[in-house]
């Protein structure tokens, strides 16, 4: 046990070391300061803006921003779901895989361009190495850097200083796309993939390979260009993954520094976008304060996985199977997860890949402690603040923050500040509905499954446990997040390759709608306030401004996050996950 | 609307652009210097006896002898070999092509059925072997599912308990077959990160080719 924590606490430290050198990084990224990449991707550049016929010196309002971004992202969703429908005649298609269903693919398409990378489908059974790497994995990208977007431009309508005169311009959605993908994502990528095949990721576009086992008949090994998928999976925060059990395919995901590294990469970004924010706004304690919240949200409930899992579940203990570790053997709840990663490995990936938007999972949640499962469950409920996904993640949490200054403000009756911005009506009435509309898609996603019997085919496991399947489907999907209790289907495949397979039209259809929801009705809302700041009179610190940097506001924020959270979610997760860690009983 | 219909244009050229770069430029370049530098990596790490390929060293499989019956949907039914090490249970019975999670819930009635059936037949494929073994002594790994149906480990305690049944059938003495365990253990990077596991191809691997 003591071992595990030690490697979660080198984990942190690795993090957080990181962190200025990337959050830095970013802001100079973001700022348009000189980089030393300037050199090798300045002419990349510049020669993308030429193909585009865009003019990057013209900042624009947020409404000129939302559409470039909207537009983006349709004709983003256009062109995946034609390159889905479409791959049997596209190249890099050694196995001759068959298209997936219009329904399915739907709900494919929508999943990967929100950042979700919610799958019913199995990857390596029915997806071309074309559709994995030219549609699937530039969406990672393209999604990861649409969010990023979405925070730079909401950081700078905040650290704005030219008031009601000024143009209200919050950056231009073009030049954040491309810096965001070539400054950031692609190096990281690079490195990353590399990085990765020298642990036993694999990386070809040779067709899977024929072998002969030792015991007799015939087996295949897929292969594929899986490293440099990967790496952006965990890096964009989306999540999904080539194989159908994810990061917990050995050729994902080998060893136990390859899971370090993956587990890293997914929080990298998340966390470095604090110090990033810190620097953007001229204070970085302010982005202390946000890294703090976020931080022991996280840790709370990396140690409760930890602990859950590590006891074992009632139907091992029932069976008999004594769950307790000692000398070669991790004990604990190992059901659903590989050796290599034993408890540790597995438990802290669980909680952070829920906490941030990522989604990608190295062990089998529908096998987790009934505790164990509620902490994915809790992280889901609180909308992505915890780190949260890349840029999704900070805005959110940024919108929590102005909601805890008017509820700070209000309790001392003051005029609610941040930064030196008043915050009215219109800005409390923004917040509150960009911090309404994820669970509302959730939630209704959920009740409308359960509610009607055409939910009914995708559930897999009887008793409170189907219910926390239905749930978790339609918070996962409501937060683009994309981890599953997998147990809960959307699509049928007799035989590899698609052929005689159909999706169920419901799930497919409901969850393609919740996650496109989910995503961009924040979005316009988290970019309508970032315009009504940039244009917002600075006032002065005074005796009377509530401190946004001090311990006070972070606890009252965790407050707030955790309110907000809880009420809106405590009812439903009392039938599921709350019933399962309760009792003893076998369903 | 003319405004979003130049924003459309522009998107058309981005994702184009982008798709090329990031979807086509950058995983052809990282193949390409994966091939050249790490071929065996960046190739699943092949197994080869004797010029054929048997399996990927990531990748576990199943070590079973043949019984001529079949079951009721015709496929013929296994037993374990015993003069191999056994991996975990799996839900796909090791099948890499086509993964999927077993999806055994933490309170579910099949999950403790399905459980306890694993742990009667492992002491039942043991105990003949080791008389001092319960199923207390049982290491969780040995009657669980792993999570990618594939995993290549056991755990160490799960593979000295296996070890009597090895040596016996095999007729090798007890210490080769330890001494072979620890040569095939992954050990935890640097000491810290991930937890040791007991590689069972490449075991079995070494057994077959140990003199008797």
């Amino acid at each position: 046990m003591p071992q595990g924590y030690v490697q979660i606490a080198i984990f942190c430290a690795v993090l957080v070391a990181a962190m200025p050198l990337l959050g830095g990084y970013m802001a100079r990224v973001f700022t348009g300061e000189r980089v030393l990449l300037d050199r090798i991707l300045g002419p990349l550049e510049r020669l993308t803006y030429r193909a585009l016929r865009v003019d990057t010196t013209q900042g624009q309002s947020w409404k000129a921003y939302a559409r470039s971004l909207i537009a983006f992202s349709l004709l983003g969703w256009l062109v995946l779901y034609v390159i889905l429908r479409a791959q049997r005649v596209l190249p890099f298609n050694p196995q001759s895989f068959h298209a997936g269903t219009w329904d399915l693919s739907f709900n494919t398409a929508s999943s990967f361009v929100t950042n979700t990378n919610w799958q019913y489908y199995g990857g390596e059974s029915t997806l071309s190495y074309f559709s994995q790497m030219a549609g699937l994995a530039v969406q990672n990208f393209l999604s990861a850097a649409v969010g990023l977007t979405v925070a730079i431009a909401l950081i700078r309508g905040i650290a704005s200083r030219r008031g009601p005169a000024g143009d209200g311009s919050i950056g231009n959605f073009w030049q954040d796309l491309i810096r965001a993908c070539y400054y950031v994502l692609l190096p990281l990528s690079i490195v990353g993939a590399i990085v990765l095949v020298s642990q036993g990721v694999v990386q070809t576009l040779g067709s899977s390979v024929t072998t002969s086992p030792l015991s007799g008949g015939h087996g295949l090994l897929a292969l594929g260009p899986v490293a440099s998928q990967e790496v952006i999976k965990e890096l964009g925060t989306n999540g999904g993954g080539f194989f159908n059990v994810n990061s917990a395919m050995p050729f994902e995901n080998p060893t136990g520094l390859s899971n370090f590294i993956e587990m890293f990469l997914l929080l990298s970004i998340p966390v470095s976008l604090t110090w990033t924010y810190g620097r953007m706004v001229g204070s970085r304690r302010q982005g202390y304060a946000i890294f703090s919240a976020m931080s022991i949200l996280l840790i709370v409930g990396v140690v409760i996985t930890y602990i859950a899992e590590q006891h074992g579940t009632p139907a091992q203990h029932a069976a008999g199977v004594h769950t307790q570790a000692f000398a070669g053997s991790t004990g604990g709840n190992l059901e659903g997860k590989d050796q290599r990663f034993g408890i540790a490995g597995s438990a802290l990936w669980s909680a952070i890949t829920t906490a941030t938007s990522t989604g990608a999972v190295n062990s089998a949640f529908e096998s987790l402690t009934g505790v164990g499962g509620l902490v994915p469950f809790a992280n889901l409920s609180m909308s992505e603040t915890v780190f949260g996904g890349v840029g999704t993640g900070l805005y959110s949490m940024l919108i929590f923050a102005l909601l805890a200054v008017f509820i700070g403000g209000l309790m001392v009756g003051r005029t609610p500040e941040f930064l030196g911005k008043k915050v009215e009506a219109r800005e409390i009435k923004l917040v509150s509905l960009g911090a309404i509309f994820t669970p509302i898609a959730a939630l209704v996603g959920a009740a409308l499954a359960v509610g009607t019997k055409f939910g009914k085919p995708s559930i897999f496991a009887s008793g409170p446990q189907g219910f926390s399947e239905s749930l978790y489907a339609y918070m996962s999907q409501g937060n683009n997040n994309g981890s599953a209790f997998a147990g809960y289907t959307g699509y049928y495949q007799p035989t590899p390759g698609n052929v005689g397979s159909h999706g169920i039209t419901f799930a497919d259809l409901l969850g393609g709608v919740t996650m496109v929801f989910a995503r961009f009705a924040p979005i316009l809302f988290v970019l309508a306030v970032a315009g009504s700041l940039a244009r917002k009179r600075v006032a002065p610190v005074g005796v009377g401004t509530m401190r946004t940097d001090s311990p006070t506001f972070v606890v009252l924020l965790i407050g707030v996050v955790v309110l907000v959270g809880a009420l809106t979610f405590f009812p439903a997760l009392l039938l599921g996950p709350v019933v399962q860690g309760l009792t003893g009983r076998l369903f | 609307m003319a405004k979003f219909t130049r924003d459309l244009s522009t998107a058309a050229l981005a994702v184009l652009v982008l798709t090329v770069v990031l979807g086509i430029g950058y995983p052809l370049v990282v193949t390409g210097i994966a091939q050249v530098a790490l071929p065996g990596r960046a190739n699943g790490e092949q197994v080869k006896v004797g010029g054929k390929v048997v399996g990927s060293k990531l990748i576990g499989q199943p070590f079973v002898l043949d019984t001529g019956k079949k079951d009721a949907k015709g496929n013929p039914i296994t037993r374990p070999n015993p003069q191999c090490f056994q991996p975990r249970p799996s839900a796909d019975a090791y099948n890499p092509a086509v993964t999927f999670f077993g999806n055994h819930g933490p309170n579910q009635a099949s999950t403790m059925f399905l459980t306890r059936e694993a742990l009667r037949a492992y002491v039942a494929l043991e105990r003949p072997y080791d008389a001092r073994l319960t199923p207390a002594q049982v290491p969780v790994d040995a009657v669980t599912n792993s999570a990618s149906g594939v995993d290549p480990h056991i755990s160490q305690a799960n593979a000295r308990i296996q070890a009597h049944r090895v040596a016996a059938v095999r007729h090798v003495p007890l210490a080769t077959v330890d001494h072979l365990i620890s040569q095939h253990t992954d050990g935890r990077f640097l000491g810290v990160l991930g937890e040791p596991g007991v590689n069972v191809l490449t075991l079995n691997l070494a057994l077959d080719e140990t003199p008797r």
